[in-house]
C-alpha cells in the first residue's frame, strides 16, 4: 500500500527500513521506503519456500546419505562406526547388488524402448484428424489415473503363474504357460508391461503437442515437393521432435531408474522385498529400500542410495545442459 | 497455386498435410483404448465376484454382484476409512500450499527483477533431475528425531512445493500477464502482494487448477515414503491396499475391491476434467 504521500504520515525514517534513501533524492517517507523495499525483497520472499524446502528436504538429506554411507550404522543404533569406504568395497563385490542393477537397466530398456515407439506411433494416429480430438486424448490418457500400488496388484493378477488371465489366454492359442514370476526375463517384461501401460498415453500427448507445433508450411513444402505420408514421417517430423524425444527418454530414464513399486507389489510373497524367490527382479530402489527398513543396515542402504545417486547425476547432467537451451531462450525473450 | 490446392483438396489433405483420419486409425485408436480400459474392467470384474471365478478356465466377462459385499470386506480389513481421510488431508493440503508457493514462486521468477533471478531460476531447472526420493534414509532418521514418523505432517511437509510446480507456472505467468497491467496496479498503489492477489492469480487461474489436480493425483498416488515414515494405524490410501495384499494368502476379489475403490475418487476427477488435463499436459510439454 503505497498511496499518495499526505503529510500527517510524514515522520522520522523508520530503523527498520532496510533500503536507505539515495543520497540526493527528497527525504521519502515511511511508506515510500516500505515501498521499496517490497520492491526490493519481494521477489526473494516469494522464492524462499521453494529454496528453503528443497534444502532442508531434499538437497541435505541426499548430502547426509553420502556422508552417512561412510559409516556402519543400523536404525536402532545411537552411535555410528565409520568405516570409510568399506561400505563401498562390500557393494562392488556384493552379487546382490550387480543383480539389482542388471534388473533395473533390463526393466528400463524394456519399458523405455517400445514406450517412445508406440507413444510415436500413436501421437501420429492422434495426429490424424479425428472426430472428438479430445475424447481420443482423454482416453489414452486413461491408464495415467490407476496408482502404482493400483497397477502392481491387477497386473500381479493378470500375470499370476496358475491362475493368471495372461496365462490363461496363452494356453487357449495353444502356447505353453509362463511362469511370469520365477522366469526372470518374463518377470521384467510383465514389470515393464505395468510400466508401459501407464506411461505410454502420457507420454505420446507430449509427443502429440510437439507434433502440433511443427509449422506448417514445412511438412506443406514436403507434401508439395511429392513426399508421401511415410516419408514426411521420418524424413521431416521425426527429425523435428527430437527434442521432445530426448526430454521425454532424460526423463524415464530418471524415473526408470528408481523403479520400485511395480517390483515390490509384483512379489507372489507379499509384503516381501526380495523381488522373487531368487531376486531375480529385485530393483536398486528396492534392495535400498530392504537394506535400510527391513535388514536396518542404514549406512551400507545409503552407499546403495549414493551409486545409484551419482549414476543417476550423469544423467541429469545431460539432462541439465538440454533444459538449459531451453530455459535460457525463455530468458532472454523475457529480459526486454 | 489455386491449381495445387484443388488437388490438394481432392486427396483429402488438408493445410497441415493431415490427412482425414481413415478407418484404420480409428481402429488402432480403439484397440488401444481396449487395451487402456481393459485392466480397469477387470479389477471391477474380480472385485465384484468371489474369488472362485479366477480358478475357472474361462472367466466370466460380465460383473457379478458382489461388488459391494467385497467393498465391505475392505473396511472391514483395513482402517480404509482412516485411510481415506488421511489421503484427503494430505494431498488436499499438498495441492493448496504447491499451488500457492509454486504461482508466487513463478510470479517472482516470470516478471519481477531481482539479482541473481536467472542463476536461481536455472537451479530450480536443474533440481527437476535431482531424485530426492534417495534421500529417505536421513529423512526418515530425522522425522523419527522430530517424533514425526507415523503422522501425517511428515509426508505433508517434504511435498509442500515442488520445482516442476514453480517451473511451469513461471512458463506460464511469462506468457499471460502483461508487464502494463503490473505497472498499472503499482502505479494504484497496491504493493507486490496486491499484485499478485489481484491481477497475477486471476491470470493464471487455469494453469494453476492443473497444477493443482496433477498435485493432487501425484500425493494421492506416492507410494515409497508414505510406506517408509507411516504405519498401518495411521495410513494412506496406497499403504492400505499394500496392506490388503500383504496377507498371507491373497484373496484377490477383497484386494482388487480395494484398488476398485481407491480408483474411483481419481477416475470421477479425471472425468470431469480430464480436458484441462490433456491441455495442460500438452501445453506443459511445449514449453517445456
Amino acid at each position: 500500500m503505497t498511496g499518495p504521500v499526505i503529510a500527517d504520515t510524514e515522520r522520522a525514517p523508520s530503523r527498520a527500513a532496510p533500503a536507505p534513501p539515495p543520497p540526493r533524492r527528497p527525504r521519502l517517507t515511511w511508506r515510500q521506503r516500505l515501498s521499496v523495499a517490497d520492491v526490493k525483497w519481494s521477489p526473494y520472499l516469494y522464492i524462499a519456500p521453494f529454496f528453503v524446502l528443497f534444502g532442508v528436504v531434499g538437497l541435505f538429506p541426499l548430502l547426509y546419505t553420502g556422508y552417512l554411507s561412510l559409516f556402519d550404522r543400523d536404525l536402532l543404533d545411537v552411535d555410528s562406526t565409520w568405516v570409510g569406504l568399506a561400505n563401498y568395497g562390500t557393494l562392488f563385490a556384493d552379487a546382490q547388488f550387480w543383480n539389482s542393477l542388471v534388473n533395473t537397466i533390463s526393466i528400463f530398456l524394456l519399458s523405455t524402448v517400445p514406450q517412445i515407439v508406440i507413444a510415436v506411433l500413436l501421437a501420429a494416429l492422434l495426429n490424424s484428424r479425428l472426430r472428438l480430438p479430445t475424447a481420443w486424448r482423454v482416453g489414452v490418457l486413461l491408464p495415467y489415473v490407476v496408482s502404482l500400488v493400483a497397477v502392481g496388484i491387477i497386473f500381479a493378477n493378470l500375470f499370476g503363474p496358475n491362475y493368471g488371465l495372461v496365462n490363461g489366454i496363452l494356453e487357449g492359442l495353444g502356447f505353453d504357460r509362463i511362469d511370469w514370476q520365477g522366469n526372470r526375463f518374463a518377470s521384467h517384461v510383465a514389470i515393464a508391461t505395468m510400466v508401459n501401460w501407464r506411461w505410454t498415453g502420457y507420454n505420446a500427448l507430449i509427443v502429440l503437442a510437439a507434433m502440433k507445433a511443427i509449422p506448417r508450411d514445412i511438412t506443406e513444402a514436403a507434401l508439395i515437393d511429392g513426399a508421401g505420408a511415410v516419408r514426411r514421417f521420418f524424413s521431416v517430423t521425426l527429425p523435428l521432435l527430437r527434442p521432445t524425444l530426448i526430454f521425454v527418454v532424460v526423463t524415464s530414464t530418471i524415473g526408470g531408474l528408481q523403479i520400485f513399486t511395480e517390483p515390490k507389489l509384483f512379489d507372489a510373497m507379499p509384503g516381501s522385498n526380495n523381488g522373487g524367490s531368487s531376486n531375480q527382479f529385485q530393483t536398486i530402489t528396492l534392495y535400498m529400500y530392504q537394506t535400510a527398513f527391513e535388514t536396518q543396515h542404514l549406512g551400507y542402504a545409503s552407499a546403495i542410495a549414493w551409486v545409484l545417486f551419482l549414476l543417476i547425476i550423469v544423467i541429469a547432467v545431460i539432462n541439465f545442459l538440454l533444459t538449459r537451451r531451453i530455459a535460457s531462450a525463455g530468458v532472454e525473450e523475457d529480459a526486454r | 497455386m489455386t491449381a495445387l490446392t484443388v488437388a490438394v483438396r481432392r486427396n483429402t489433405v488438408d493445410a497441415t498435410g493431415a490427412k482425414r483420419a481413415r478407418f484404420w486409425v480409428y481402429g488402432l485408436l480403439i484397440a488401444f483404448i481396449v487395451g487402456s480400459i481393459f485392466p480397469f474392467y477387470w479389477q471391477f470384474l474380480v472385485a465384484s465376484r468371489d474369488s472362485s471365478m479366477l480358478t475357472e478356465q474361462v472367466p466370466p466377462l460380465v460383473p457379478g454382484g458382489n461388488f459391494f459385499a467385497n467393498a465391505a470386506r475392505v473396511f472391514d480389513s483395513v482402517s480404509f476409512w482412516k485411510a481415506l481421510g488421511n489421503s484427503v488431508v494430505v494431498s488436499g493440503t499438498v495441492t493448496l500450499t504447491t499451488v500457492l508457493f509454486s504461482t508466487l514462486a513463478g510470479f517472482a521468477f516470470a516478471k519481477l527483477r531481482f539479482r541473481g533471478r536467472n542463476a536461481l531460476f536455472l537451479f530450480v531447472v536443474a533440481t527437476l533431475a535431482v531424485p530426492t526420493q534417495l534421500g529417505i534414509i536421513p529423512l526418515y532418521m530425522a522425522m523419527s528425531e522430530f517424533g514425526w514418523a507415523g503422522e501425517l505432517q511428515a509426508v505433508i511437509v517434504p511435498n509442500l512445493v515442488t520445482a516442476i510446480g514453480v517451473f511451469w507456472m513461471r512458463q506460464y505467468t511469462m506468457q499471460v500477464v502483461p508487464y502494463e497491467l503490473i505497472e498499472a496496479a503499482r502505479v494504484d498503489g497496491c504493493s507486490m502482494l496486491r499484485v499478485y492477489w489481484h491481477v497475477v492469480l486471476p491470470a493464471v487461474r487455469p494453469a494453476a487448477a492443473f497444477l493443482g489436480m496433477f498435485t493432487f493425483m501425484t500425493s494421492w498416488n506416492d507410494f515409497l515414503w508414505p510406506l517408509v515414515v507411516l504405519n498401518a494405524e495411521n495410513p494412506t490410501v496406497q499403504i492400505a491396499l499394500e496392506r490388503l495384499q500383504s496377507g498371507f494368502y491373497i484373496d484377490y476379489s477383497l484386494v482388487l475391491a480395494g484398488t476398485t475403490l481407491a480408483t474411483i475418487p481419481i477416475l470421477i476427477v479425471f472425468i470431469v476434467l480430464g480436458r484441462q488435463i490433456v491441455a495442460g499436459i500438452m501445453q506443459g510439454a511445449v514449453k517445456g
